[in-house]
């Protein structure tokens, strides 16, 4: 007869402990991760541009990206003032601590201060793939519609600031935003919002705030 | 694609244990899965079928195991199942929402043989 043996062990707990060297070795180079989820075409890519853009000179940045096929490449990148290392996914739905593990060993860390690591555009799977980033940002868009916190909630969960992009829109699509926001209220609360626009600029100081005050506390710390 | 990784890392946990335990087979393993959690059954005993070949754990059951969501009011402690877009609290309308239950990703238990009985 067979017997059974309980094991009670997380299923991606594999994943989970190598995140957790992820986190110590950034951790010990005081360079502060972030891991920025999206569905495709939230505008992940015009996230970072912007912000590589718009804290170059001010903070030493290096890029990890994960996406299949994406605008802004690593030429882009060092072009903007980045250091930036491609992960080919062979067309995987999410980035995980394995890839990001052998991307950290691509980049000098000793000389970064912020490393953004853009994930495959998803809003399933990347959400149970921890990286070992110290925050993980989820960028949503009004034209994706104000139902997706109730139709991925898992994704709204475990992030620490949602960036709604392409505000500039709000007049063209009926999006509630009170809707959406009481949706990510119960998911996350108390998560870091910001409301703004890639295209015309509106509501991006207030992130590359954010984002700057982020870093320069951790290296602090 | 997600679940491939996934049944990769069942299958490590499961033969882990079962080595613990001297194990000449594995028959069954017993899933636990939270609503919240995205996983599709089917996808996962496909990629099972294929990657437990040569190991002791071919041929194994898979048993899952969904746990529904719950959510518990922080206001009010009403205890309740989201209903599609409705997640805070039906009771007094609050926000300050606890998930405690439909989260869970957890390999729970497997069934081994041990010996030559």
């Amino acid at each position: 007869m067979p017997e059974r043996i309980p094991v009670v062990e997380k299923i991606l707990s594999a994943n989970d402990r190598l995140a957790l060297e992820n986190q110590a070795r950034f951790a010990a180079a005081k360079v502060f991760a972030i891991n920025v989820m999206a569905s495709p075409g939230a505008g992940k890519t015009s996230l970072i541009e912007q912000t590589v853009r718009g804290l170059t000179g001010k903070l030493r940045i290096g890029m990890i990206n994960g996406d299949i096929a994406t605008s802004f490449d690593a030429d882009r990148a060092q072009a903007a003032g980045a250091s930036a290392v491609q992960i080919n996914t062979g067309g995987d739905c999410h980035l995980d601590a394995v890839m990001v593990q052998s991307a950290i060993g691509q980049l000098d860390l000793a000389s970064l201060d912020l490393v953004i690591i853009e994930n495959v555009g998803n809003l399933v799977c990347p959400a149970d793939f921890k990286l070992g980033t110290q925050k993980s940002v989820l960028v949503a868009s009004i034209p994706e519609g104000d139902d997706k916190p109730y139709k991925y909630p898992g994704m709204y969960r475990g992030v620490d600031a949602v960036v709604i992009n392409k505000i500039d829109l709000l007049p063209y699509v009926s999006f509630r935003m009170d809707f959406f926001k009481k949706g990510i209220e119960v998911l996350n609360p108390g998560v870091t919002q910001f409301e703004l626009s890639c295209r015309s600029g509106e509501g991006l100081p207030a992130w590359l705030d954010w984002l700057e005050a982020q870093v320069r506390a951790f290296r602090k710390a | 694609m997600h679940e491939l990784a996934v049944t990769e890392s069942i299958l490590e946990i499961a033969l882990r244990h079962a080595l613990e335990q001297n194990a000449t087979r594995i028959t069954a393993l017993h899933l636990v899965i939270g609503q919240w959690a995205s996983l599709v059954d089917d996808s996962v005993q496909f990629y099972w079928d294929t990657i437990s070949e040569g190991t002791i754990a071919r041929g194994a059951q898979l048993h899952f195991r969904r746990v529904p969501v719950r959510l518990a009011c922080q206001s009010c402690n009403y205890e309740y199942a989201p209903a599609g877009e409705i997640l805070a609290c039906p009771q007094c309308g609050s926000v300050e929402v606890k998930v405690i239950a439909g989260e869970e990703f957890n390999l729970e238990a497997i069934d081994i043989e041990t010996g030559t009985e």
